[in-house]
């Protein structure tokens, strides 16, 4: 346990090998997660708890952390030695719980640069349990870190108030930290710079507009220059020769392969198993997914998010949002599931409500953009603006209209802001390797079964009974033909491959603007919304899908008119 | 005439790089008792850094902690400067 971002989950991750997503913001863990330690013939769990100041909870993710608190045998409390004042304060308070303590002093390293020294051995006599110096990032100091665990005591006699507690921790501080001069680092300016409001807007905008140019530019480049033609090389030869393999029994060419376009497997619309459904997730939107969280983990260990949180608080405020929401939003434009677990962070029911109802309607994910890229960018990127510029509108007045009727209070920002870091290059592959992996263990299955269900719903008949049944609906109001509904369907379970599923209809580009539209508005996958529910509760899940519905159901009319 | 006078203002009041001391917390015993636990407490030292257009939040600077406060809790924070 200890502060936010003060390298918990680092030291967890090299106690236990266990992997999890480390960051340099305050609010990257929101959930517990556990590992096993092998000392020896011992085997002992490890968990690692969101950050918390105190043991006054404010929001979920430090509820879940002070819950842990009595679950646990004994409790490493990681310590940001360059700012010892302030964590003692947490470490008193654990001491109190009657638990064995021991403090991980981590960021060691840093306190050199920045003129701390600490004298530890006084540090421990004063606090009376184990205290060892570690860098949680190189690894420096977690095998002393355990090899202690035995030494770990609990402290019986401390209970002070709270004015006892700083005082104490005033006499601590003084009697073992001595600071000397240091110079302002090339850093330090650029954290004034970017937190000023003319310079940070500024940043702010360049930072913007350059991880957007690279998203695509990474994206694009891999599939042109790596993806397509390994497919083209290695993949399709072997499609072929199973076509023509398969080519007695319809039944499975049909599941496999699907249909061949004038006598060729198109990956786009063959909309078979081994076909399109290998190559939407593999060629169209993992490169996004590589290039999107290869950004992202950059500005993350650099510190950046919190910095963008506090210029975009001003704004947010008109959502009843205030500006560390941006953060769940931006993990959202990677993947929803991410994104509604990260509004833990907020404070408020009504934050977490309006938060999560406004990803869910307004903040495509990767693998949907890469998807409306591929397919509706092939006939000009000026269509992907219109339909990231119409869910970006839509965005902004469902956030007013959000903010002036859901009931409750929007607490104000009060957020730490860390310093920035370079970001090592292995940590941060290592993320991006994670994330990947994730996407690959836990989509990849789910557009499978898309596949596969459009395929055995077509064969049955139940697409054209349904698009009969809803056809008027498509057909009246947004103008798109009832075949779409396949791809309404399908977008319950993956919205990337519902995307896909409009390349073979022949849609008009008008009609390809509005049914990607709709699909990124109507309702969230499969997976966001099990954790909606999870998060939200059931009934204000329900009332944010009926916003949901409703939403769709004007934006597309809307669209229809005016395009 | 020009002797530096202790003035007590709320921490909006601020100036961006004026440096002063911490007084003392208006609000109710929830915010004072996150804040100081956050690093912010009546006898610090504090640098204002920055303050965000239409009452935006405040960033300040405590010793080796940056905090970004919103303008209607910064309202509250009392500050001895030298001016």
């Amino acid at each position: 346990m200890g502060n936010p971002n003060v390298g918990k989950s680092a030291i967890f991750s090299r106690m236990t090998g266990a992997k999890v997503i480390v960051s340099n913001y305050p609010g990257s863990t929101v959930e517990v997660m556990q590992g096993t330690l092998k000392t020896g013939h011992e085997n002992s769990m490890i968990i690692d708890a969101p950050g918390t100041y105190n043991l006054t909870p404010t929001c979920r993710a430090e509820e879940v952390s002070v819950q842990m608190l009595h679950e646990g045998d004994m409790v490493i409390n990681v310590v940001d030695s360059t700012n010892l004042e302030r964590n003692l304060y947490l470490t008193l308070q654990l001491l109190e719980k009657d638990k064995p303590v021991m403090v991980a002093l981590n960021m060691w390293d840093e306190t050199k640069h920045l003129g701390i020294s600490i004298h530890i051995k006084r540090l421990e006599e004063m606090l009376g349990v184990p205290v060892v110096p570690v860098c949680g990032l190189t690894g420096e100091g977690i095998r002393d870190l355990i090899l202690r665990l035995p030494e770990t005591k609990t402290v019986k006699n401390s209970h002070y108030s709270e004015n006892q507690k700083w005082e104490r921790i005033g006499q601590i501080v003084s009697s073992v930290q001595t600071l000397s001069h240091h110079h302002h680092t090339l850093l330090e300016r650029l954290e004034d710079l970017s937190i000023r409001p003319f310079t940070g807007i500024g940043i702010a905008a360049c930072v913007i507009f350059s991880v957007f140019l690279s998203i695509r530019m990474i994206g694009e480049n891999l599939i042109h220059y790596i993806f397509d033609p390994l497919f083209s090389m290695f993949y399709t030869p072997v499609m072929i020769k199973l076509s023509t393999y398969l080519s007695h029994s319809p039944f499975l060419h049909r599941i496999l392969i699907g249909d061949l376009i004038e006598g060729h497997i198109d990956y786009c619309q063959s909309f078979g198993l081994l076909t399109t459904g290998f190559y939407v997730p593999v060629a169209m939107v993992l490169p996004y997914l590589f290039s999107f969280y290869l950004i992202l983990g950059l500005l993350e260990d650099f510190g950046y998010l919190p910095r963008f949180a506090v210029l975009t608080d001003n704004l947010m405020h008109h959502f009843g949002l205030h500006g560390y929401a941006v953060i769940p939003m931006m993990l959202c434009l990677g993947c929803k599931v991410a994104g509604v677990l990260a509004i833990r962070i907020l404070e408020e029911r009504r934050e977490k409500f309006i938060a999560a109802t406004l990803m869910s309607i307004a903040i495509p994910c990767m693998a949907q953009n890469a998807m409306i890229i591929g397919i509706l960018g092939q006939r000009g990127m000026e269509n992907v603006l219109i339909v990231f510029a119409t869910l970006f509108t839509i965005l902004i007045i469902k956030g007013l209209i959000l903010n002036k009727f859901v009931a409750g209070i929007s607490p104000e920002i009060l957020i730490e802001i860390p310093a920035y870091r370079i970001p090592q290059l292995k940590s941060v592959i290592k993320k991006l390797w994670m994330r990947l992996y994730s996407f690959l263990r836990e989509a990849l299955p789910l557009v499978f079964l898309g596949v596969l269900l459009v395929n055995l719903l077509h064969a049955l008949k139940i697409i054209r009974y349904l698009a009969d049944l809803f056809g008027p609906l498509l057909t009246g109001l947004w103008g798109i033909p009832k075949e779409a509904m396949s791809a309404l369907l399908v977008g319950f379970l993956r919205k990337d491959v519902a995307v896909g599923m409009l390349a073979p209809l022949n849609l008009t580009t008008k009609q390809l603007i509005i049914s990607s539209t709709i699909l990124a508005v109507y309702f969230p996958c499969i997976a966001t919304f099990v954790v909606l529910i999870r998060e939200l509760g059931i009934k204000d899940m329900l009332k944010s899908v009926l916003l949901m519905v409703a939403t769709s159901l004007s934006v597309g009319i809307l669209l229809n008119i005016i395009l | 005439m020009n002797m530096a006078q202790q003035t007590v203002t709320n921490l909006t009041e601020m100036r961006a790089g004026e440096a002063g001391v911490i007084i003392e917390f208006t609000g109710g015993h929830k915010m004072a008792s996150r804040l100081q636990s956050m690093g912010m407490r009546p006898g610090k030292k504090i640098i204002k850094v920055s303050s965000h257009f239409w009452q935006g939040p405040q960033t300040v600077e405590i010793e080796n902690i940056q905090l970004a406060i919103g303008f209607g809790m910064a309202k509250k924070i009392f500050v001895k400067v030298e001016r």
